[in-house]
């Protein structure tokens, strides 16, 4: 009789289903996994070390090249809790932007998610769909800030600078010709607002779209249901938040429970699932980019009617205008102090959170008073549930280990920071 | 601008602690306790399961090193750690720290028992801290590479590390070297004195 052993399995670092760059050491009897240690540190780059040798405007372009999936969503926290330290008031123009783009965020992560989740588990077709759309948000991405990607939009005090009156347009190629030239160009005669509008105004239909392939689709539910379940409770106490929280039955939402910049202005709503499974999760993070239009519907139309500053005045934190700094010996002595010293920040701790796409992202800054940060200590949300995948993959088919990568919305940028 | 609530906590929790509770501050809206390493484990407790507190989810742990702090020698404990509670039932937040008493060997008690998330984030703290966890089931290195020597979010660790890795087409393997690059500081860290520049 043959000794029956359990079997080791390495899975990465360079699956494509291991979002990056993550090594699974699976232990398997059969195909059931007994334990599941994930390796990670791939991707360590020591942000947080980085930042205790940069200004603290220096190290806001390393929060975009964090979560590289929603950029704007890290930057904001950051931004927030220099704030919270500087204790300074940020125009609420600026607030409605910073809302506005961090919901435009939100839909970005989800659809590279659905995209991502989908494709891993076999709907090859949900891919295409999400990245036509996620290539209209990067339009509104490069239109603000000149990058598709990594914006460093958000700054402390407000946002960099306002929303431009114009869209970049397509032109004639060798793929296009002028009838697809004029659809595409649609939506974006008018300002960078009347593109945005007209995005959400279409939104609903596309996620309808992603609804019909998935929501009933007898595969996706054999994969998805009564995989990864996780009780409230477990939940809890393994440090889960957002749409994994959510998922779990547990109605908790940062931005209605402990709302920051216009978020207690909005009206929306938060999903909830019931079962704790990745069937739930799904549902929950489905109906979350449909409140993100919603959000993003009533910051179009605030927007619209509120012109004013978008970054604060205080000439300590922000740069003076380009026509002060050339006609006033202030306003130059300002922007020179700014941009070769930095900021002060008054000495003391503050943790800020937000409402990430993924989960809580915090940011725990302890400043001694210098022009850089003392420590910088950044929450990833997805550090927790990865640690939790071992507890959810345990038991489950080695094929849905891929599916709970895929529930727990993993990115590396941000767990190795 | 400390709110009524954080202020009600601030006097529960002191209440609750009693002489376990060091110090508590209350700056920017957020509570801070202190409390000693020898009582981590029954403040974690009494934080978690009194009703009245209920800090049922551990949000995030780290290290910290004070050794530079304000560029002074800093007398006291050098490594402390921080942990972040939220309160999903009274929607609040606390900030626990506790500092390491041995310098050369700092040591604290594991929490991952009162909050299972504490298990990554421990092994964190001591990949980049060099803080060890007393009773942590598997207390490995996490973000560091395997074999990696040292604690690099330590203040003497330097920001370009002791070693670089390279291909040698001669061995034909990946070798470690001491670094090559000098550390430089293109903007020189400032603390101005109180009210400076009016």
């Amino acid at each position: 009789m043959a000794e029956i052993r359990n079997y080791t399995l390495n899975f990465g670092p360079q699956h494509p289903a291991a979002h990056g760059v993550l090594r699974l050491v699976l232990e398997l009897d059969g195909e059931v996994i007994q334990r599941a240690d994930p390796h990670i540190g791939l991707l360590h780059r020591g942000t947080e070390k980085l930042a205790e040798s940069k200004t603290f405007i220096q190290s806001l372009p390393y929060m975009d090249r964090l979560d590289y999936v929603s950029m704007m969503c890290n930057e904001h926290a950051y931004c927030l809790a220099i704030e919270k330290l500087l204790q300074i008031e940020v125009p609420l123009r600026a607030q409605y932007i910073r809302v506005m783009f961090a919901e435009i965020t939100r839909i970005l992560n989800h659809l590279l998610w659905i995209g991502a989740h989908a494709i891993d588990i076999g709907a090859m077709t949900m891919f295409l769909y999400a990245f036509r759309e996620r290539e209209d948000l990067m339009d509104c991405y490069e239109a603000v800030s000149g990058a598709r990607m990594h914006a460093a939009y958000f700054r402390p005090g407000g946002v960099y600078r306002d929303l431009p009156d114009s869209m970049p347009q397509y032109t004639v190629s060798k793929i296009k010709n002028a009838r697809e030239l004029a659809r595409l160009n649609e939506g974006r005669k008018g300002s960078m607002l009347d593109f945005i509008d007209d995005f959400t105004k279409r939104f609903p239909g596309y996620v309808d779209e992603y609804e019909t392939l998935l929501t009933d689709n007898r595969i996706w539910k054999q994969r998805t249901v009564g995989i990864g379940v996780v009780s409230p409770e477990r939940a809890k106490n393994l440090g889960f938040s957002g749409p994994m929280l959510r998922g779990s039955g547990i109605e908790w939402d940062l931005r209605k429970k402990q709302p920051y910049d216009v978020y207690d202005r909005m009206d929306f709503d938060i999903p909830v699932g019931k079962g704790g499974d990745s069937y739930d999760r799904y549902l929950v993070r489905v109906e979350e980019m449909r409140q993100s239009n919603r959000i993003i519907q009533q910051c179009v139309a605030w927007l619209r009617d509120n012109p004013g500053p978008v970054i604060t005045d205080n000439h300590k934190v922000a740069p003076p205008s380009r026509e002060g700094m050339k006609s006033n010996m202030e306003d130059l002595i300002h922007h020179f102090k700014l941009f070769t010293e930095g900021m002060h920040v008054p000495e003391g701790e503050a943790y800020a959170a937000v409402e990430h796409p993924k989960g809580e992202f915090g940011i725990y800054l302890v400043s001694d008073g210098a022009n850089k940060p003392y420590r910088l200590k950044i929450r990833a949300p997805g550090f927790p549930h990865l640690a939790a995948l071992n507890e959810m993959a345990t038991g489950h088919m080695i094929a849905d280990v891929v599916a709970i990568i895929g529930t727990q919305d993993i990115v590396f940028g941000e767990i190795d920071r | 601008m400390a709110s009524k609530k954080m202020e009600a906590l601030g006097s529960v929790v002191e209440q609750v602690l009693g002489d376990k509770l060091v110090s508590s501050t209350l700056a920017l809206d957020e509570l801070t306790i202190v409390c000693k390493a020898a009582d981590l484990i029954a403040v974690a407790t009494t934080l978690r399961d009194h009703a009245e507190l209920s800090f049922e989810q551990l949000i995030d742990l780290c290290g910290m090193d004070y050794s530079a702090y304000r560029d002074e020698p800093w007398d006291g404990p050098r490594f402390a750690v921080v942990y972040h509670l939220l309160s999903l039932k009274h929607n609040v937040r606390i900030r626990l720290r506790v500092f390491a008493e041995d310098d050369s060997f700092p040591l604290l008690a594991s929490v991952n028992p009162v909050w299972n998330a504490a298990n990554w984030f421990e092994r964190e703290a001591f990949d980049l801290f060099g803080i060890v966890f007393e009773g942590h089931p598997d207390l490995r290195r996490i973000l560091t590479d395997y074999g990696f020597v040292g604690h690099p979010f330590r203040k003497d660790f330097p920001l370009s590390g002791h070693v670089e890795m390279r291909y040698d087409p001669t061995q034909q393997r990946v070798i470690y070297q001491p670094v090559t690059i000098e550390p430089r500081e293109i903007t020189p860290r400032i603390i101005r004195e109180e009210n400076y520049g009016g």
